[in-house]
């Protein structure tokens, strides 16, 4: 008897261990591709807590198609080789479903080779040059559209700027979107003379002579802007001796692509105060669901003082409409949620809708704010309606013809409208 | 006496019914009133005519409203929309004053008040009709800043002040603004005499507005002027352009030169204690950026202990990075450099090491991120010269800075015992043994003063760059290049090397841009070591060896 109770005893033991392990191989994995070391680590370990967040909470509400959610976290440190041999990691040892990842262009286009290879799915959840449409990358960051283009509208129109200076880091993402903007300013009608363009190395801290050299530009009796793809750390000399050369925002105002919440976090804001950012997202924009979002961020991390930023919004909208092409189709099969994504439509955290649109973009608004002495940002002016990102500029002669429609017939990352070709190169 | 108190507190308390019906007092101008209601509906790109309206009003407060609006410290309450200013108090609420000076609010939190926006175009506008009130402020330097605004901004109300004031001004600078703003007009509206007069008279000036002015006459003149009278006018102005242009490359060349003087003192408080710990005694001190991170940090401390204090903390940091650092300095000598003698591979090593585990010590302690060092007031700001050419104060005072740091090191060496027997140890360490000299102690020291030098460096640092953990691996090349290219174990070497590869690429930077100015002073350097592996100055004699 005693034998015989053992023996059921033990077989409900066993059968409870065996559907813990089917539950436990029953989960949906979820990479996040973010640099935990090195140089980008600084802003995106912010993103990779953002994704956790995410999982965290949807794991609350049930988890997806009755499946819990599971994070596996890989550290690509900042080498730019590197995330290709996480990606592949990812989608050929772990088998995760989906991945949300990678800030710089630099890493997107090392991990890009190994996702059409193995048909993976990424989120790409910040701002970048365009030039670019893969089947399985959704870009979920502003195209130069969605950032660049209206930033110079506003700087021309609204404050009457006729004489520009784009400065930049000496990389990919500054070199593309000042060779677009400045199409567009000869396209616009402002002469050559009118606008000067400036590179500088990463981290450059010695800014007088191109400050002086800004100054001696703007004093022509024309209104001057700046339009700064400045990167990271070199922002905030370049802001100081602005102001300690005695030009202030009113002046010659400068407008930065780069430089958000979380960078400001860091900085003595005083010299940068009235100068813009355009984004489309800020932190202090008023809705119920950003000051949802907000509490949320700051229960999650313990840390009332965090802030959020742009990256991070994009990265909440890429999870939310993956989360619910899944739930649409019913599976996690990556060309079946592919096709299902595009169209799909879920609230952003501005007050208005993001929908992903048959060339793997969002519709975003724009948003031009105002620096603030406590690091914060004031929208001073917004594109009235959302706006369709553009993978090809149409300001750059190589990719004027080309569109990116992931819809049959099409179907193509760089349809030629004049040749009605596919040129099947997405990178 | 009790019933006013209870009446003035239920005024307080009902000030939303009261903004209805407010009872205007004698001294407020109505229409400035009603103005100031329509600030809170009006959109940003219709408030510039409503602005210059509210300016027009003749009301004592019309300025500081202004003012207010202008800092952005004009907000209006969100359920009544009496427009009020809000100062920051006390635990998140805001401390609100009515603009027209009549009623008294209690103080509310952010989420009940809404700012009046403004932006860039609006802010000069208002600053410009600010400056037209204020031509007639007692006060000299308000009515001179006044009158720059208007050069900058003109608009025609602003003219017609300056040309009744004109008479009446007393103060040199303020009135010379005036006539070139005068005669500026002149020279656009008046006829051909009066023209050639305003040229004539303003030849001299170098405000950016003046040469502004005479290109476009000179653009809006036809191609092939036909009368007598444009085709004189014509040579004036381009001889007139010429003057102007002439001075100011001349001003570009010693604006320039100051740059390049600036950078190189930079290079040389970054290098200089390298050439003590290099040079002088021959250690390869990959740590060295790591000395001078800790100093900037030591700022960083510094202002977090005194938060009250900022306009003194350089003052303190000096002091105190040059502990910190030629302390922990003093520590890599004691427990890692004097195992390693004359092993300078295996120096460069854990040298290498140890700045890995100072960064990371960094990290740990102070987060990754960069941490914000404020500049004090006089650290900010530039010294206007002239119109055309200023120096910023902060390169002004490290330009000065650095020198006396070389200076003091200087004599240091070259007359106080302890320079007496670091030259001592690092020329003949056995002979200085022999004459009782601690050669541990020397060295021990020698490397702490090194060290503390770094720090600091890193103050001055803090001023210019960011404070995080990677500000020393910034400067550890420079400093070496410095430092060999002056020619090691010399001094004045390295005085000479940093001043003169910062003006090399100061003046390269404008011709190629920075990232190619660096790269050829880089090849420059190395061709130039390939000729003399010693540097400009080399050491001579038995010490060379």
């Amino acid at each position: 008897m005693n034998f015989k109770k053992l023996i059921i005893a033990s077989s409900i033991v066993a059968t409870g261990l065996v559907s813990q392990m089917a539950l436990a191989a029953d989960t949906i994995k979820v990479g996040v591709l973010h640099s935990l070391s090195g140089t980008m680590a600084i802003s995106e370990t912010t993103l990779k807590d953002t994704v956790l967040m995410m999982i965290e909470e949807q794991n609350k509400k049930g988890g997806l198609l009755g499946k819990k959610l599971e994070a596996v976290v890989v550290d690509p440190a900042s080498n730019w080789p590197l995330f290709a041999e996480k990606t592949r990691e990812l989608l050929a040892k772990e088998k995760v479903d989906v991945i949300f990842g990678c800030w710089t262009s630099v890493s997107r286009k090392s991990a890009l080779p190994v996702l059409e290879e193995l048909n993976g799915l990424m989120f790409y959840p910040v701002q970048y040059e365009g030039e670019e449409s893969s089947k399985n990358v959704f870009y979920t960051g502003a195209a130069p559209n969605q950032q660049a283009i209206p930033a110079v509208d506003y700087l021309m129109n609204d404050i009457g700027a006729t004489r520009w200076v784009l400065a930049g880091t000496d990389y990919v993402y500054p070199r593309t979107t000042n060779k677009i903007l400045e199409a567009y300013l000869i396209a616009k009608g402002v002469k050559k003379e009118d606008i000067m363009i400036n590179y500088t190395p990463f981290g450059h801290s010695d800014w007088q002579g191109i400050v002086s050299d800004i100054k001696k530009f703007g004093s022509a009796g024309k209104k001057t802007a700046v339009v700064s793809t400045i990167n990271g750390d070199a922002n905030i000399p370049f802001y100081k001796e602005l102001g300690n050369q005695g030009i202030s925002a009113e002046d010659i105002p400068v407008v930065a692509f780069s430089v958000g919440e979380e960078e400001l976090s860091g900085f003595d804001t005083k010299p940068l105060v009235g100068h813009l950012a355009a984004w489309n997202y800020f932190q202090s924009v008023e809705s119920d669901a950003n000051d949802a979002f907000i509490a949320k961020w700051k229960a999650y991390i313990g840390d009332d003082k965090r802030v959020t930023n742009d990256p991070m919004e994009a990265t909440y909208i890429g999870f939310e409409m993956w989360a619910k092409a899944v739930e649409k189709v019913g599976t996690t099969d990556v060309d079946a949620v592919e096709q299902a994504l595009i169209g799909v439509a879920v609230p952003n955290l501005t007050g208005g809708t993001a929908v992903m649109n048959s060339n793997h973009h969002l519709s975003k608004p724009v948003l031009i704010g105002e620096i603030q002495e406590d690091g914060q940002f004031e929208v001073v002016w917004s594109t009235p309606d959302t706006v369709i990102g553009d993978a090809w500029s149409d300001f750059l002669p190589s990719s004027k013809s080309l569109i990116s429609d992931w819809t049959a017939p099409v179907s193509c990352g760089n349809f030629d409208v004049n040749t009605a070709k596919c040129s099947g190169q997405n990178f | 006496m009790l019933r006013f108190f209870s009446v003035l507190f239920s005024c307080l308390l009902c000030w939303q019914a009261l903004a209805e019906t407010a009872p205007s007092t004698p001294n407020t101008d109505p229409s400035l009133a009603k103005l100031v209601k329509q600030l809170p509906k009006t959109k940003l790109q219709k408030m510039a005519p409503l602005v210059e309206k509210i300016s027009q009003t003749n009301h004592p407060k019309t300025r500081d409203l202004l003012q207010y609006l202008m800092d952005g410290e004009l907000y209006y309450i969100k359920s009544g929309r009496a427009v009020v200013r809000a100062q920051a108090g006390d635990n998140g609420q805001y401390l609100l004053t009515d603009v027209l000076g009549e009623k008294t609010y209690e103080p509310l939190a952010k989420s009940k008040i809404s700012k009046v926006k403004t932006n860039n175009r609006l802010r000069g506008t208002i600053r410009s009709l600010i400056a037209q009130i204020e031509l007639t402020s007692p006060d000299k330097v308000v009515r001179l800043e006044a009158v720059k605004q208007l050069l900058d901004n003109p608009n025609d109300e602003g003219f017609a002040s300056i040309e009744t004031l004109v008479s009446t001004e007393q103060d040199k600078d303020v009135l010379n603004l005036m006539r070139i703003t005068l005669q500026l007009r002149q020279l656009e509206i008046g006829d051909h005499s009066q023209k050639m007069a305003a040229i004539e008279s303003l030849k001299d000036s170098l405000e950016p507005e003046v040469k502004n002015t005479f290109v476009s006459q000179l653009n809006a003149l036809p191609e092939k002027p036909q009368d007598a009278d444009t085709k004189a006018l014509k040579a004036r102005l381009q001889k007139a352009i010429q003057n102007v242009q002439d001075k100011r490359d001349v001003y570009a060349v010693v604006e320039n030169i100051f740059f390049g003087l600036s950078l190189g003192s930079v290079l040389l408080l970054a290098a200089i204690g390298l050439a003590i710990t290099f040079g002088v005694m021959g250690v390869i001190n990959m740590a060295h950026g790591e000395m001078i991170m800790l100093g900037a940090y030591t700022t960083y401390v510094v202002q977090l202990v005194f938060p009250h204090l900022i306009e003194y903390s350089l003052l303190i940091a000096v002091p105190a990075a040059f502990l910190v650092s030629g302390t922990v300095g003093i520590i890599i000598e004691r427990c890692v450099i004097r195992f390693l003698k004359g092993r300078p591979l295996e120096t460069l090593l854990a040298t290498f090491g140890i700045s890995l585990i100072l960064q990371q010590l960094v990290r740990t302690v102070f987060s990754p991120l960069n941490r914000q060092v404020a500049a004090p007031e006089w650290m900010s700001g530039s010294w206007q010269i002239n119109p055309i050419f200023s120096l910023t104060f902060n390169r002004l005072y490290i330009i000065l800075f650095s020198l006396m740091v070389f200076f003091a090191l200087l004599m240091i060496l070259k007359k106080s015992s302890l320079g007496l027997h670091v030259r001592a140890v690092s020329q003949n360490r056995d002979m200085a043994r022999a004459l009782s000299i601690k050669s541990d102690w020397v060295d021990a020291i020698t490397f702490g003063l090194g060290s503390g030098i770094a720090g600091v460096a890193g103050v001055v640092l803090s001023q210019l760059t960011n404070v995080g953990p990677n500000l020393g691996q910034a400067y550890i090349i420079d400093s070496f290049l410095v430092v060999v290219f002056g020619g090691v174990g010399n001094l004045w070497g390295t005085l000479v090397a940093a001043m003169s590869l910062g003006s090399i690429n100061k003046f390269l930077e404008p011709i190629t841009g920075s990232v190619l100015a660096n790269i050829i002073v880089l090849v420059g350097l190395v061709l130039f070591i390939q000729k003399r592996p010693k540097g400009l100055f080399p050491q001579k004699g038995r010490a060379a060896d």
